[in-house]
């Protein structure tokens, strides 16, 4: 061990020469001719993924290979002469998580010398904008919204990350759709930082079992348990979308989900931007079939009125009760923080993925993420925003089992075995879309949006809501 | 206090520089040197690692004794000058600061959202009247003009009279401490923690499961069904509205209460003696006497009530026909980062209380009488 | 002799009347803080299980209240998490004692400032003629609905450019500021009522208007000081935008309230924490408010507030 770092040392030194001589005038000239950034590590030792091609389900295994041969990290893509240089970066995350972050950058700053410093306040959405007006933003922002990113963007708070990140590396180090969604306005607005499953469905596994279910692997199957559940005289769904200021997002999950599989990915892109109209019959056909299982009273625990007033992270607890006052829960992999203390993944609770309504679409993953953005242009922010493009950078938290690292070089290894689950689903998902609502303009994807689930759960018109969806897209 | 300057009144400035030049020189001096101090800690404060509760100390000492010292320092220099220019300038020395901090921090700002309340998204692109227009005919702006009056209405009412009936009652109480501390405690409260507090009276669980919301654990005690009772219109609105009146009632009754300590004991001791009965005592001699502080306290919920903002946004999101004003404003501005409409929305607000500015220049006017 | 006692008798029917209408009053004011009072001993599984109310319906329970969310708020959550070399590390999250004394530090300049300033303000306005004086009482009227959120860009930028981002004195000035239509509106109608006659004999004997302002005016309004008082210290101790924005999130400067929506988590998971909070926090402006409760006393002013 000793003897590999002192070589890593003297390679570091040599490194450092040649980037000091690129990285002295980065911020007077953005787009030099030769990046600065070497993303091929080329003088050392094949550190990063092998191969660059970003096809989907193959991608985690290559990686593994080579985190085995490498063992280490390596550090030498990084330069050390900002020792003692501040970053700020800002986030919705907080608590554990935020100690996390800070962490995950320790061993970074341990080897470059610059210092990250994380704040979380779960207001980022506003004060980043009120300080990105102010002209007081912090140095990095992890943004959890694409759609207000991309209000940024066009703001110009935003560095475009492609003036310093070389376009390879970037490509190696993610999968295309990922970069598509980091693509705003023909720019790199950031690099994704990590990222959440949505399709899940959770049930009780001992009462599950005992009952005789199976584990639905088609939509009709799941609509064919939920009936069966019925005539066991048990409730099969507990939904709640009850969550104070952003009240409806559950509801929104659900029709994109659904969205994903019942039309085409292309349809999808063309709905988040606004191209597709939510009065045309795709996305009405979507809040129908929702409605088959929503506004059926024998499907949902307490039927609408419990939809609309509990709040989502209660929504869960009936599968706890014994007996369970219902069976299944559709929700995102954070939900686990809300569970009771003692209920364990996997022998207590488990999930299955949310299953395909048509072939045709494969098995489509509905996801979120944060992706860190970069407001202050300066040579040290540059060196953290390209520590953030690897895997390595999130595996502090990927091990406390807190998120899923989106970069290829990140290791399955790495996970507690249910994370490990989400990541996997993840990684063989046929096609990965964003969460919609996040992606939309802030008044529909955090306004009519939320407020037409809650109009549609209380019992107005579906034309009527879908109308003024539209209506209130900014045009 | 008497002015030396008076005395002798010297002809014109120059002049008077001349006479006056030692003076000058100090009344020039101490406002340097104070500032010059005072920026000087400034920079310690800022820099300083000295440990926490010793920054904390400084700062408060520095900051407190930095406003007192610039009006016993400007109003020092004002009196050095000639009576004639004492008279013009001192009225500022006493106004003068709370105008410019007003200026800066909320007439400025006011001014920059007309503006910006005649543009578009990105404050770019003039659209006219387009904003206002959009806030007369959206259909969720027409819901938060009609609550807000029912806010202003209710809410307000009903926090004066529970404010008055318990500052009445508690000034005739051996428990008035007590009482007071009891009512003012949400106050005390913060918004979130209210939020918490008031989930735990309107939470729904479905029938069958143990209630554990306070009201539904009534309803289903008396054998009725549970209800959803933040999604019930329009009388949702109500229940809302109760937070406020259970929040800023705390606030009218320390406020009459001060002014009930002053309504003369001799005055209602007289009342008493020549029979009236307390009701009458209260209508015809208490409430003429605090009638001033009265309608401050009104004034002042009321308003509070036209910016109603926490409330909504923290138990109902604005949903279910709840939505008001302030709610409004803040989502278009933060949430749907549309400037133009949200400035636009906050001039509506500043024009709905016109009544009320010209309600108080008309008292202001009747004590200068 | 009969007449005593009807009288000793109205009395005390009064009496039960005053103290039965205020004992009714303060227990619906009280019990929905008291059940959050009780919840904040209880477990989270616990709050959302059964009703607060159950250790009285069922007093067996009472034993399941406990301490545990008081010790999460006041030394810290502690976090547990898997190490890189495998072995599970547990840390102490943030306790509350470095924002206790940030919040101290902001709330006690931004109270006594803008008292300060506006009652300067509210006797110029009341005792003092100058040009102006109209227009510029009706912007402190019109200024009190203005939303302090359109304020934020606008001053940011402003101290953006004058260095003076995250320092106490941003946030001093930013509360002086948002809270000084208030003050000024509720000072000026309390000093404008001072009898006439007081001033105009002081200003006979030869006083300036600075004199009688602080020797006169400041000690006879001390209610209307003391109750404005109240109000700003609550509104920059709950605050939680105006702190966030000037002063922001670093743990070095970061108040109370940041401290505690913190530790509700990412997702809000933790929620049940925010009732020990409420009470936690709580207990500062109730100190506050009993130590001023004094003001309020009968006679201050007797007999000289004109009718």
């Amino acid at each position: 061990m000793r003897t590999k770092i002192l070589v890593l040392l003297t390679v570091l030194m040599t490194m450092s020469f040649v980037l000091s001589a690129c990285a002295s005038a980065p911020t007077a000239a953005p787009k030099p001719t030769n990046t600065p950034v070497p993303a091929e590590p080329t003088a050392t030792t094949a550190a990063a993924a092998a191969e660059p091609t970003a096809t989907t389900a193959t991608a985690a295994e290559p990686t593994k290979e080579t985190k085995v041969e490498a063992g280490k990290f390596d550090w030498t893509v990084f330069s050390t002469e900002f020792k003692g240089k501040k970053v700020s970066a800002s986030g919705p995350a907080v608590d554990q998580q935020a100690m996390l972050i800070n962490k995950s950058f320790e061993e970074f700053e341990k080897y470059t010398g610059i210092e990250v410093d994380y704040e979380g306040t779960r207001d980022f959405e506003t004060l980043v904008l009120v300080q990105s007006e102010g002209k007081a933003a912090p140095d990095l922002g992890y943004f959890a919204q694409p759609g207000l990113l991309k209000n940024m963007v066009k703001k110009s708070f935003v560095v475009d990350l492609s003036t310093f990140l070389d376009k390879e590396h970037l490509k190696k180090q993610y999968k295309q759709s990922w970069l598509d969604l980091a693509m705003m306005d023909g720019k790199v607005a950031g690099v994704w930082h990590n990222a959440d499953v949505k399709s899940l469905v959770w049930y009780p596994v001992p009462e599950f079992e005992k009952a005789g279910y199976k584990v639905p692997q088609t939509w009709e199957e799941m609509i064919a348990l939920s009936d069966k559940m019925v005539k066991d005289g048990n409730t099969p769904w507990c939904i709640g979308i009850e969550s104070s200021g952003a009240t409806g997002w559950v509801g929104t999950d659900w029709i994109e989900d659904i969205m994903l599989r019942t039309t085409s990915p292309e349809n999808y892109d063309k709905w988040t931007n606004g191209q597709l109209k939510f009065e045309s019959p795709e996305v009405k056909n979507a809040f129908q079939v929702m409605s088959k299982i929503w506004l059926n009273p024998d499907y949902v625990y307490g039927g609408t009125t419990a939809i609309l007033t509990t709040p989502f992270g209660d929504s869960p607890t009936p599968l706890f009760d014994n007996p369970p006052k219902c069976f299944l829960h559709r929700q995102a992999s954070f939900i686990t923080n809300f569970f009771p203390k003692d209920a364990k993944v996997g022998t207590d609770v488990n999930y299955f993925y949310l299953p395909p309504i048509d072939a045709k679409y494969g098995k489509p993953v509905l996801g979120s993420g944060a992706l860190v953005a970069m407001m202050n242009d300066r040579p040290e922010v540059r060196e953290v925003m390209k520590w953030l493009t690897y895997g390595e950078s999130g595996r502090v938290e990927a091990e406390a089992g807190v998120q899923i690292a989106p970069q290829n070089d990140a290791s399955l290894d790495w996970y507690p075995p249910a994370q490990r689950g989400f990541a996997e689903i993840l990684m063989n998902a046929d096609t990965f879309r964003f969460d919609g609502s996040d992606l939309m303009p802030g008044a529909v994807g955090a306004g009519a949006f939320w407020t037409g689930m809650v109009d549609y759960v209380n019992g107005q018109g579906l034309d009527e809501i879908l109308k003024s969806i539209d209506a209130a897209w900014p045009k | 206090m008497v002015h030396g300057s008076e005395k002798e009144q010297p002809h014109g400035p120059l002049e008077w520089i001349m006479a006056n030049g030692g003076r000058f020189a100090i009344s020039l001096f101490v406002p340097i040197v104070t500032f010059v101090v005072m920026w000087q800690v400034f920079i310690w404060l800022r820099d300083s690692h000295a440990s926490k509760p010793i920054i904390a100390i400084v700062a408060i000492i520095w900051g407190v004794g930095g406003v007192a010292l610039l009006f016993v320092v400007s109003n020092w220099v004002v009196e050095q000058l000639p009576m004639k220019w004492m008279k013009v300038l001192q009225p500022y020395v006493f106004v003068g600061p709370a105008l410019a901090i007003l200026a800066w921090y909320l007439a400025i700002p006011t001014v920059r959202s007309l503006i910006l309340s005649f543009y578009d998204a990105s404050g770019i692109n003039f659209i006219g009247l387009d904003n206002y227009v959009f806030a007369f005919t959206d259909k969720a702006m027409l819901e938060s003009f009609r609550n807000n009056i029912l806010w202003m209405v209710v809410g307000t009412s009903l926090s004066v009279i529970f404010g008055l009936l318990i500052a009445v009652l508690a000034d005739r109480s051996k428990f008035e401490t007590i009482a007071k501390s009891l009512i003012f405690l949400p106050m005390a409260i913060s918004f979130v923690g209210a939020g918490v507090i008031w989930r735990f009276v309107y939470f729904y669980k479905p029938p069958g499961q143990e209630q554990i919301g306070l009201l539904n654990a009534i309803v289903t005690a008396f054998g009725g069904q549970p209800l959803g009772w933040l999604t019930i219109r329009p009388w949702n609105n109500f229940l809302l509205i109760i937070i406020l009146i259970w929040l800023q009632t705390g606030f009218a009754m320390v406020l009459l209460s001060a002014a009930l300590k002053g309504v003369p004991g001799e005055l209602m001791e007289a009342a008493r003696i020549d029979g009236a009965t307390e009701i009458q005592i209260f209508f015809w001699i208490i409430i003429p006497c605090i009638q001033g502080t009265i309608v401050t306290v009104s004034t002042t919920i009321l308003i509070a009530t036209l910016k109603i903002f926490d409330i909504v946004f923290v138990m109902t999101n604005g949903l279910y026909g709840t939505e008001v004003m302030a709610s409004q404003q803040y989502k278009q501005m933060f949430k749907f980062q549309h400037f133009g409409r949200g400035s636009a929305v906050a001039i509506i607000l500043l024009i709905a209380v016109i009544p009320v500015m010209i309600y108080n220049l008309k008292q202001f006017r009747q004590r200068e009488a | 002799m009969g007449n005593a006692n009807s009288l000793r008798q109205q009395r005390l029917i009064s009496d039960i009347l005053v103290n039965g209408g205020l004992f009714l009053l303060c227990f619906i004011w009280t019990v929905p803080t008291f059940g959050v009072f009780v919840s904040s001993f209880r477990t989270r599984d616990d709050i959302s299980q059964t009703g607060w109310w159950t250790i009285f319906t069922n007093p067996a329970t009472i034993t399941t209240l406990n301490l545990e969310n008081y010790n999460n708020v006041l030394t810290g959550k502690e976090y547990v998490y898997k190490s890189p070399s495998g072995d599970e590390r547990r840390e102490k999250g943030p306790n509350l004692s470095q924002s206790f004394m940030n919040s101290l530090t902001v709330v006690i300049p931004a109270t006594v400032i803008p008292i300060l300033i506006a009652a300067f303000a509210a006797y110029g306005f009341a005792w003092m003629r100058f040009p102006g004086r109209k227009m510029f009482f009706v912007m402190v009227v019109a200024l009190l609905v203005v939303p302090l959120q359109i304020a934020l860009i606008p001053v940011l930028r402003d101290y953006t450019k004058l260095g003076l981002n995250g320092t106490f004195l941003a946030i001093w000035l930013a509360h002086t500021g948002f809270g000084l239509p208030l003050a000024t509106y509720l000072l000026f109608n309390y000093i404008s009522q001072l009898p006439r006659d007081i001033i105009e004999s002081a200003f006979i004997d030869g006083a300036s208007h600075f004199t009688i302002f602080i020797r006169l005016i400041l000690p006879l309004s001390t209610p209307a000081l003391a109750s404005f008082a109240i109000f700003q210290f609550l509104w920059v101790w709950n605050d939680l935008l105006v702190a966030l924005v000037f002063l922001g999130s670093k743990p070095d400067v970061s108040v109370l309230q940041q401290q505690l929506q913190n530790l509700v988590g990412t997702k809000g998971q933790d929620w049940h924490l925010l009732t020990a909070g409420a009470f936690i926090t709580m207990f500062v402006p109730l100190v506050v408010f009993f130590s001023l409760q004094r003001y309020f006393v009968r006679g201050l002013l007797a007999g000289s507030v004109k009718g």
